[in-house]
């Protein structure tokens, strides 16, 4: 998707009109002018508010920078860079990143499936279905984070006993501390993940299912071979989404352990560098190489699947 | 549709177990919030004594009652102005040709591709300087950017739906561009209006990372922040079910709009995502 970021050409635009009546040139004109008085507000919003910290970002970090002590503030080019990646426990938070997305995501896609299936299918209780499963989705996922927090906890929570586990302490290492965050990060975001597949669910004719079942597919078969193939599309996207937003992960880690038991995720130490220890300069340039990774991850999805997004997209644009 | 009783089965089944998944955390966190003394740490699902206590701590603390007042006010006033702009720029974008329309899309997408933390940390910096630190504008500002983009998604995607011919028509009865969206397209797109301002509502109340990093206060601390500090609390010996109490205030409004509005909820975050 960022691939296609750049602004096209104004005669790729006016090619792609061609197509539309030919109109009076001076009603195109005005057309373009509400355009713009119409997008324009929202464009400068947008572009103000997220362009220039961006870009001044990318210049303090290239600057050793602390907000306590601003008479030494000094250039020191790709320093900060040099001394992110070079330092472990800069790849260490990337390795627990990736861990959580990649289980995140790899959960959810399956639960997410399973959820939309049955919306998709269940003819009773439909309502209060998409109701329930909008519940964690609206919730505020500090709040999730703390429910799920308590109930691991060895002090309030119902888990350990319901499990038979005793004083056994979640948060006390970086595995069981991790699944913990995963539990919750999933338990958030499975229903948006199910809400996107089932879009793709239902565009699927059921004429499709009809003919695989006459034709003697099993429910399995059907699945495989009708269902998942026709709707490609619809779980790239929800991957795609679900991929770039897990890979922010913040808030869920700041609630349930701060950090602590090696847990920290990048936004957590950009977080911690810039805010809590006031580096301006190498928080800054920790945020660079988050924001680079998230476009990268976001053009690997794009140039893996390009054809399907082509496909999905091109009615549209 | 038809199907065989046992299959009926298996979905209902199937659906009672999504509804405890979806349900038996948001339980769970309410059943903590009425648990008051001994109760707090029986690590039992429920309390013994329901008991009002944590409420009552939570209502008589400026902590809390200041953040909910923020969060109250911040999410409507961006929510609002949001809507207002993303409504102009989808029409924009839906119905009109104009040269950079990609741009608007490109950059939106570039948004939501964006880390929050990436943008929150330079904001941090930029508004020390001018001094919207730990003012209401300082997090409104950033809530509308970051809100937009799904409103432009969510919105534009309603308004390609829109019969174009009701536009022509008007405009064919002498209507200019602009009194056919006022006249015509306005009430036509009401109800998506109202889906992309529940969404953007949901997503502003939900904010936690421009919380944290742009106030140091209660001036303008939004309660997902606010929840974070309680635990340093003086006034609270033991924060864990006032924060529950907390909780469950803060989600009355997300579990009240989505009783009332959850098909236009699903409608919006399926058009919008996919066919955006």
């Amino acid at each position: 998707m960022s691939t296609t970021l750049p602004a096209a050409p104004p005669q790729a635009a006016a090619t792609k009109t061609s197509h539309r009546r030919v109109r009076l040139t001076d009603r195109a004109r005005k057309e373009r002018n509400l355009g713009w008085m119409l997008a324009g507000p929202a464009f400068f919003v947008m572009v103000a508010v997220t362009g220039y910290p961006i870009l001044n970002a990318i210049w303090l970090s290239l600057f050793d920078y602390r907000l306590t002590d601003p008479g030494a503030k000094d250039f020191i080019g790709l320093g900060n860079y040099a001394t992110i990646l070079t330092d472990g426990l800069f790849w260490r938070q990337f390795g627990v990143t990736t861990l959580i997305t990649v289980v995140t995501v790899a959960v959810e896609l399956v639960l997410g499936f399973a959820l939309a299936m049955v919306m998709h299918r269940a003819l009773y209780l439909r309502t209060a279905l998409r109701t329930a499963i909008l519940v964690p989705y609206g919730i505020i996922t500090v709040v999730s984070s703390y429910a799920w927090a308590y109930a691991f906890s060895n002090t309030y929570g119902f888990v350990n006993p319901t499990l038979g586990l005793g004083d056994y302490d979640w948060f006390g290492g970086t595995w069981s501390a991790l699944f913990t965050i995963c539990v919750a990060e999933i338990w958030k975001t499975t229903p948006f993940m199910s809400l996107l597949l089932l879009a793709g669910l239902a565009q699927i004719p059921d004429d499709y299912l009809e003919a695989a079942k006459v034709d003697g597919a099993r429910a399995w078969q059907r699945v495989k071979r009708v269902i998942l193939p026709n709707m490609k599309a619809a779980i790239m996207v929800a991957l795609l989404f679900r991929t770039l937003d897990a890979f922010r992960i913040f808030d869920s880690v700041f609630i349930m352990t701060a950090g602590a038991q090696n847990t920290e995720t990048l936004s957590f130490l950009a977080y911690r560098q810039t805010i809590s220890r006031v580096m301006i300069g190498l928080g800054s340039a920790v945020s660079v190489i988050l924001a680079i990774l998230v476009v990268l991850i976001a053009v690997m999805f794009v140039k893996v699947f390009r054809t399907d997004l082509s496909q999905q997209r091109g009615d549209r644009k | 549709m038809k199907a065989s009783r046992s299959t009926q089965l298996f979905w209902i089944a199937g659906a009672i177990l999504i509804i405890l998944y979806a349900l038996i955390p948001v339980f769970w966190i309410v059943s903590l919030s009425f648990k008051a003394g001994d109760d707090i740490t029986n690590k039992q699902f429920l309390p013994t004594v329901w008991s009002w206590e944590n409420y009552k701590t939570v209502f008589s603390s400026d902590l809390f009652t200041t953040a909910l007042r923020n969060s109250v006010g911040m999410s409507i006033i961006a929510t609002t102005i949001s809507v207002i702009l993303a409504t102009l720029a989808a029409y924009a974008i839906s119905r009109l040709e104009f040269p950079g329309k990609r741009a608007v899309l490109g950059v939106a997408l570039a948004i939501t591709v964006f880390p929050v933390i990436a943008i929150a940390t330079p904001l941090f910096n930029l508004w020390r300087t001018i001094g919207l630190y730990d003012t209401w504008l300082g997090l409104i500002i950033p809530y509308l950017s970051y809100s937009l983009p799904l409103s432009v998604y969510v919105l534009s995607a309603f308004f390609r739906e829109i019969p174009w011919e009701m536009e022509q028509a008007a405009q064919v009865d002498g209507a200019t561009a602009w009194q056919a969206f006022r006249r015509v397209i306005v009430p036509l797109a009401t109800p998506g209006v109202f889906t992309a301002a529940i969404l953007t509502f949901f997503a502003v109340w939900n904010d936690f990372v421009f919380g944290i990093t742009l106030t140091s206060s209660e001036a303008a601390r939004p309660v997902p922040a606010a929840l974070a500090f309680f635990q340093g609390a003086s006034q609270f010996s033991q924060p864990t079910a006032p924060i529950a109490a907390a909780a469950v205030v803060v989600t009355i409004p997300i579990v009240i709009l989505v009783l009332l509005f959850q098909r236009k909820i699903v409608a919006g975050l399926t058009n919008g995502a996919v066919k955006g």
